[in-house]
C-alpha cells in the first residue's frame, strides 16, 4: 500500500520514456510521408509546414510512369524477384530442414555446421566470385540473376530446423507405421504444423530480398532490370539533393508492401526471432 | 534389416537435402574457393590474363595506407555502435518487460525501422542529420545549441552514422532481449527478495547473469554485421569527409568495382573474413569464461 504513489510514478516515467522513443524513431517515417505530399521540387517545408495544404497526389503518377526512372516497372520486377525467391527459397529450405531435424544419417552435424557457418561469415567474400558464376552462366541484367542466387538460404534451413525439432517425433513415427512415406509425412504433417514458422520465414526472406541491395546493383544495369531498391537509390542520385518531395515519394513506394507485410504477419515474429536465437 | 533401413533413411535424407545443399554448394561453397584462388593473382575484371602473384596482394593489402583506414574506420564502427546498440536494446526491453500497457504497440512501432529499406531509411537519415533544416538541428535551435552538419563534418560523420545504425537496428535486439528477461523463473526474483535485495541488485545478480547467452548471440550476430556495414556509407557520405566513414564494405566495392582490382579485392576481402573470424572465436571463449564465472559466483 505504502509505495502505491512510487509504482504509479514508476509507470508514467516508463511511459514518457517509451513515448519519446517512440516519436523520435516515428518521426522520420511521418516526415517521408508528409514531403511526399509537397510539390516537386519544392524546398524543404519549415516544420510549422510540414502538413501540405493542398496534398500533391499527383507525385505518386509523376514517380510511378516517369518514363525515364519507371518506379512502376521496378516494383513489378521487385515482385516477380520476392514472390520467386520466397517460394524457392520455402521449398529448398522446407526440405533441407526436414533432412536435418527429422532423419538420422551420416554427417549430418557436418551438413549443418556447413550451412550455420556459410551463414556467418560468408558474406563480402563471395560478392566477386558470385557475380562471376552468374556472367559466366550468361545472366547478368535478367531475372535469373536477380532469383536464382536468392532461392537457398542458409538462415531460413536454420531457423525451420529449429521449429521442425520440436514437432514430436511420435507423429512421424505414428504416420511410419501406417505406411506413410517421408514425402508424405513432411507434406502432411510437418509442413501444416509448421504453418507459423513457415510464415516467418517467409516474411524475413520477402523483408531481406526486397531491400536487397548490393547483388542486385552488380548483376543488373539496364533501367528496366533495376529492383526497387537499386531504382530508389539511383532516382536519389539522379536528383541529387534536389527534389525532396519526389524521392520521398518513391521511398513511401518502397516502404508500403515492407510495412503491410511486417503488419500481416508480425505476430509470429516473436517466436521466429527467438528461434533464429537457436532457443 | 535394420542397416538396410538405415542406407534408406540416409538416400531419403540426401534427396530432401539435395536441392539446397547443392545450391549451398553452388552459391556459397564453391565461390568462396574461387575467391580464395582469385585472391592469389593480380587481375583486372574486364581483362583476360591473370597474372600469378602469391602472397602479393596480401602483402599489398597490408602495406595500403587506405585499407588501413578503412579497417579502423570498421573497427570504431563496431566500438561503438554494437555496445551502444546493446545497452539501448536492453533498457528497452527493460521497460516493455514490466506490467506496460500498449507494449505490442511500442514493440511494433521500435521494431519498424529494422524491416525498412536500407536506401529509403539512408535518405531520410540523410535528412535527420540534415544543417539548417535537418531534423537534430531544428530541434536543437530550440535548446539554443549551434548548427551542426554531422554528415559533412570529419569529426561528426561516423558519429552520425553510429547513432543511427543504434535506433534502426533495435528491433531484434529488443526482441531477444525481452524474451531473454521474460524467460527467468520468477522463484529466483522471490527468493532474492527474501534474502532482502533491492530491485537493482537483483537486476545486477540475477537478470543479468542470466542474459549471458542472449548477450553472446546478440553480440556475435551484430559484430559480423557492422564490420560489413555498406548501404548507409554508400548512400550518405560516399566514404567521406576525407575517408572518416571510409570502412571496409565500402573500401571493398570500391576496390572491386570502381577500381576493379579484383585480385587484391579479393585478398582484402579474406583479411577481414579472418579478422571476422578471430573475433567471433574470441567472443565466443570470452562469454563462455562469463558465464562459468556467473553460475560459480
Amino acid at each position: 500500500m505504502r509505495d502505491k504513489p512510487l509504482e504509479i510514478l514508476k509507470g508514467t516515467l516508463a511511459h514518457m520514456a517509451l513515448i519519446g522513443l517512440a516519436i523520435a524513431l516515428m518521426a522520420p517515417f511521418v516526415w517521408m510521408v508528409l514531403v511526399s505530399l509537397h510539390p516537386s521540387r519544392s524546398p524543404i517545408p519549415d516544420i510549422g509546414k510540414l502538413v501540405p495544404s493542398q496534398p500533391e497526389w499527383d507525385n505518386y503518377r509523376k514517380v510511378l510512369f516517369n518514363p525515364a526512372m519507371p518506379v512502376a516497372r521496378f516494383f513489378w520486377n521487385s515482385l516477380i524477384v520476392a514472390i520467386a525467391v520466397v517460394l524457392g527459397q520455402l521449398f529448398t529450405a522446407s526440405m533441407a530442414a526436414y533432412a536435418l531435424a527429422r532423419l538420422n544419417f551420416k554427417g549430418r552435424e557436418t551438413v549443418f555446421s556447413l550451412f550455420v557457418g556459410s551463414m556467418m561469415f560468408a558474406g563480402l567474400v563471395l560478392q566477386i566470385p558470385v557475380y562471376l558464376l552468374i556472367r559466366s552462366f550468361g545472366w547478368l541484367d535478367s531475372y535469373a540473376a536477380l532469383i536464382v542466387p536468392g532461392i537457398g538460404s542458409a538462415f531460413s534451413v536454420f531457423l525451420l530446423r529449429q521449429f521442425f525439432l520440436s514437432i514430436p517425433m511420435e507423429l512421424s513415427e505414428a504416420a511410419r507405421l501406417d505406411g506413410a512415406t517421408d514425402f508424405q509425412i513432411y507434406s502432411r504433417i510437418i509442413l501444416p504444423l509448421g504453418k507459423a514458422s513457415l510464415a516467418t520465414a517467409g516474411a524475413f526472406t520477402f523483408f531481406g530480398t526486397w531491400t536487397d541491395f548490393f547483388g542486385p546493383m552488380l548483376v543488373t544495369n539496364s533501367t528496366e532490370m533495376r529492383t526497387l531498391e537499386v531504382g530508389l537509390s539511383v532516382y536519389k542520385n539522379s536528383y541529387g539533393g534536389t527534389n525532396w518531395p519526389l524521392q520521398m515519394t518513391a521511398a513511401v513506394v518502397v516502404m508500403i508492401p515492407l510495412v503491410a507485410v511486417f503488419l500481416a504477419l508480425q505476430r509470429y515474429f516473436v517466436r521466429g526471432v527467438l528461434l533464429g536465437a537457436g532457443k | 534389416m535394420s542397416s538396410a533401413a538405415a542406407r534408406k533413411e540416409a538416400r531419403t535424407a540426401w534427396l530432401f537435402l539435395a536441392p539446397a545443399f547443392v545450391h549451398l554448394i553452388c552459391f556459397a561453397l564453391l565461390p568462396i574457393a574461387v575467391a580464395f584462388g582469385i585472391s592469389f593473382f593480380r587481375w583486372k575484371l574486364y581483362r583476360p590474363n591473370p597474372e600469378f602473384v602469391g602472397f602479393g596482394n596480401y602483402f599489398s593489402a597490408l602495406s595500403d595506407p587506405t585499407f588501413g583506414n578503412a579497417m579502423w574506420n570498421s573497427a570504431r564502427f563496431a566500438l561503438v555502435s554494437v555496445p551502444a546498440g546493446m545497452i539501448v536494446a536492453i533498457g528497452v526491453a527493460i521497460l516493455l518487460a514490466g506490467k506496460i500497457r500498449g507494449s505490442a504497440i511500442y514493440r511494433t512501432l521500435y521494431y519498424l525501422p529494422s524491416i525498412s529499406s536500407g536506401v529509403a531509411l539512408a535518405m531520410i537519415w540523410i535528412y535527420v542529420f540534415l544543417p539548417e533544416t535537418g531534423l537534430i538541428n531544428t530541434a536543437s535551435k530550440l535548446f539554443g545549441i549551434p548548427d551542426t552538419d554531422f554528415l559533412g563534418k570529419k569529426e561528426w560523420a561516423m558519429w552520425a552514422l553510429c547513432f543511427m545504425s543504434v535506433w534502426t537496428g533495435l528491433g531484434p535486439k529488443m526482441l531477444l532481449y525481452l524474451a531473454g528477461i521474460l524467460g527467468v523463473p520468477p522463484s529466483l526474483y522471490e527468493a532474492a527478495m527474501l534474502d532482502g535485495a533491492t530491485g537493482w541488485q537483483a537486476f545486477r545478480s540475477i537478470t543479468l547473469p542470466m542474459l549471458v547467452p542472449t548477450s553472446l548471440f546478440v553480440l556475435v550476430t551484430s559484430t559480423i554485421g557492422s564490420l560489413q556495414v555498406f548501404t548507409p556509407v554508400y548512400m550518405m557520405t560516399k566514404g567521406g569527409p576525407e575517408g572518416s566513414t571510409e570502412v571496409v564494405g565500402y573500401h571493398l566495392y570500391n576496390e572491386a568495382w570502381i577500381q576493379f582490382n579484383t585480385g587484391l579485392a579479393s585478398a582484402k576481402s579474406f583479411l577481414l573474413l579472418l579478422v571476422i573470424v578471430v573475433i567471433s572465436v574470441f567472443q565466443f571463449r570470452l562469454m563462455k569464461s562469463g558465464m562459468e564465472g556467473a553460475r560459480e559466483g
